[in-house]
């Protein structure tokens, strides 16, 4: 009898423990990443970091959770709103249809998609310029090209990776007219986020065409690419983190796409505005990566070079064409 | 020899002794990963029942993800009847939703309860091909069911990826989804009746997992179609001394298999996501196996071991949001225990339960021993 009152004792102050748990995860904001997962050293990883980052700033607390499958959208959502998380962060291109569903439930919840658009007033929508920070890098990957021919690997074959290819692209063509560019996809699925293996084959098959510059705009699958470039010798370009560290004097500079800052400014609630953000160079939500790892490949002629095409985007002068406008792209 | 007289379980214990056993010693060895990376086995087990049965919400979700394997457990119990071994749910699943969203999205002004209907006709049509071709091949050229159903799998996850990214998907969209079927054509989920399900994903195709679940109980022990097959699963020899087609009736019984398993697209499509979306069958097909297992073949077992197990997705679901330290990996690597030891082996105590019994029972030993005897005699 004892025994059993004891471990009773124990399961009610869990059960309490929890509750107090749950009380206290009222309102704190939540984040939702991608398939993918949390740490794919790119996209979702430097949603990751920014929330780390606001945590660090604010010494608040969130609650974050990693998507398993893609029927468990608005689950996830529902279940956050329901919990009175608030904001709701979440990473991704995917979540147009789960989130219109969801946030016309939950009208007084605020949520924050990054890289799709949800017409919702209680939904603020955070795209970024990738057209033109591809376009940096497409400007960096032909100066530094010595066979002028350049490759692009993207993950999904969906419209969002194809405003990449399309900016680099015209980045490259910018610095060297005569510049040729091979453009492959990893998959037409999900699964094309995380499959370096893929990447890596396509990579070495760009490579063997004459390429030595290749950009992977291809989240957890880009490791492959800069895999690839680092074995061969040759230069890889990463995105979305800053991926300089990962193989320094290989990986040539990165597409830097801030969702870090991003996702650190919207889970604090009052910095939320319904309707649409975009970020580009002049906001600092897109750019290039230079740093010591890759200082020494980026000479002062290239830098200069890409900072005066940058000045120019920034004024007017250049007009990058943005892919998902009209489906099209000159370059 | 002791292993000669062990009889086989009382009903009793093979039914509900033997599957807690192992439920147990699930839940033991789980607690010991928990433990080992550092968490509280005791909070997780709690998380993981307030999370399955807590309040309304809870348990809408729980009868949500039990409603997909009752399809799939009845699946594979109405093949393993005829002594075939359908391991093909998930791509028979998967595949039907070709079907339903083919159907659901030309008809979606219409009021839903006349889409539902058709939907479970379309569903039940392409699951049941799926499975009728593997049927026939194991009927007419003996090739074994459970290589060409797992071989269909990936034929049908191929397929369906080809057609949502490449047919299904409208314009302008980035995510591999198809078009949503309009508001009016939507059936309504429980929880728009009964307000403490609240807005979970619950749906009519609850009811008719459990009218599914009649029906194949009377197929099985009252039809003589039902005789039919389970005469094939007994003995094939002796169903075909007594005038029965065992050809004909694996190709129906793949068919009816393959059917059922294709509800769970009726569930997914028209019941929760209005849309055909990507791996929505969450490998249901596969734990409908050990849904089967565990539930003895039989729709009342099948519907307790369903219901355990969409209360483990769903607890296993909340684990996540209660512990942030457990990943999603972990939450994986406990299901994935829980059916290791109540599906894969679902026997591991089954000697051990039959000495007990032959021990314990006098009466029991005096009639394992006389069995015995009068085997070696004979």
């Amino acid at each position: 009898m004892n025994f059993f009152a004891k471990h009773l004792g124990a399961l009610a102050a869990g059960v309490a423990a929890t509750v107090l748990v749950a009380g206290a995860a009222l309102a704190d904001p939540a984040i939702i990443y991608d398939l993918g997962g949390k740490f794919d050293k790119s996209f979702n990883e430097a949603a990751y970091n920014g929330a780390e980052a606001w945590k660090k700033a604010t010494g608040g607390n969130y609650i974050d959770l990693e998507l398993q499958n893609d029927a468990q959208r608005e689950q996830a959502l529902r279940r956050f709103a329901s919990q009175g998380a608030n904001p709701i962060v979440m990473a991704g291109f995917s979540w147009g249809t789960a989130l219109t569903t969801v946030a016309a439930e939950f009208p007084d919840t605020h949520f924050v998609v990054i890289d799709a658009v949800v017409d919702a007033p209680n939904v603020q929508s955070i795209i970024f310029d990738e057209h033109t920070g591809s376009y940096l890098v497409g400007v960096i990957a032909a100066l530094k090209s010595a066979t002028g021919t350049v490759g692009f690997v993207g993950g999904m074959d969906v419209p969002i990776i194809h405003k990449f290819y399309c900016g680099y692209a015209q980045g490259a063509k910018a610095a060297n007219p005569n510049v040729k560019i091979i453009e492959n996809y990893t998959g037409t699925t999900p699964a094309a986020w995380n499959d370096p293996v893929t990447a890596g084959e396509l990579t070495k098959a760009q490579f063997d065409a004459g390429a030595d510059v290749v950009f992977a705009a291809a989240g957890g699958s880009g490791l492959g690419v800069l895999q690839a470039a680092a074995d061969a010798g040759k230069f890889g370009i990463g995105v979305d983190s800053n991926q300089n560290y990962l193989h320094p004097g290989s990986v040539l500079t990165s597409m830097m796409k801030r969702v870090d800052v991003a996702v650190e400014n919207s889970l604090t609630d009052s910095n939320f505005k319904a309707g649409l953000t975009v970020l580009g160079l002049k906001e600092n939500g897109v750019g290039y990566a230079l740093d010591d790892n890759n200082k020494a490949l980026i000479t002062d002629d290239i830098k200069a070079k890409v900072d005066d095409f940058s000045a120019k985007i920034q004024s007017g002068e250049i007009k990058v064409h943005d892919y998902t406008t009209d489906n099209t792209c000159p370059a | 020899m002791s292993s000669a007289i062990l009889k086989p379980l009382p009903t009793w214990a093979d039914v509900v002794l033997l599957p807690l056993a192992n439920l147990v010693l699930a839940f033991v060895v789980s607690g010991l990963v928990v433990l080992a990376i550092g968490h509280d086995p005791l909070a997780a087990l709690n998380a993981i029942v307030t999370g399955a049965f807590g309040n309304g919400y809870n348990i809408g979700y729980t009868l949500y993800y039990s409603t997909n394997f009752i399809f799939t457990g009845l699946a594979v119990a109405l093949a393993a009847h005829a002594g075939l071994f359908n391991i093909g749910g998930n791509g028979q699943a998967y595949i039907a939703g070709l079907g339903v969203i083919l159907v659901v999205l030309p008809l979606q002004f219409l009021p839903w309860w006349i889409t539902f209907p058709l939907a479970i006709i379309a569903g039940g049509a392409v699951g049941g091909f799926w499975a009728f071709v593997p049927g026939w091949l194991q009927a007419k050229r003996g090739s074994h069911v459970v290589i060409t159903t797992i071989m269909f799998n990936f034929i049908a996850s191929a397929i369906m990826v080809y057609m949502v990214v490449n047919v299904l998907k409208p314009p302008g969209i980035l995510a591999p989804e198809s078009a949503m079927i309009v508001a009016e054509g939507r059936m309504p989920k429980l929880g728009a009746f009964i307000p403490w399900f609240k807005n979970t994903d619950v749906n009519f195709t609850l009811l008719l997992a459990l009218a599914c679940l009649v029906g194949v109980y009377i197929l099985i022990w009252h039809t003589r179609f039902g005789f039919q097959m389970r005469a094939l699963g007994h003995n094939p020899n002796a169903s075909t001394y007594a005038g029965i087609s065992n050809s004909r009736t694996i190709m129906i019984v793949m068919t009816l298999s393959g059917a059922l398993a294709g509800m769970v697209a009726v569930n997914q499509i028209v019941g929760v996501q209005y849309r055909l979306v990507l791996d929505y069958v969450s490998d249901a097909g596969f734990v409908g196996i050990a849904v089967a297992l565990m539930g003895r073949n039989h729709p009342i077992g099948i519907l307790l071991a369903a219901l355990l197990f969409g209360a483990l997705y769903q607890g296993g679901n909340e684990l996540q949001y209660v512990i942030p330290g457990l990943s999603k990996e972990m939450v994986v690597v406990i299901q994935a225990l829980v059916i290791l030891f109540t599906g894969a082996m679902e026997g591991l105590f089954r000697p051990g339960l039959q000495r007990i019994f032959t021990t314990l029972s006098p009466g029991q030993k005096a009639n394992a021993i006389a069995a015995s005897q009068v085997k070696s005699e004979s």
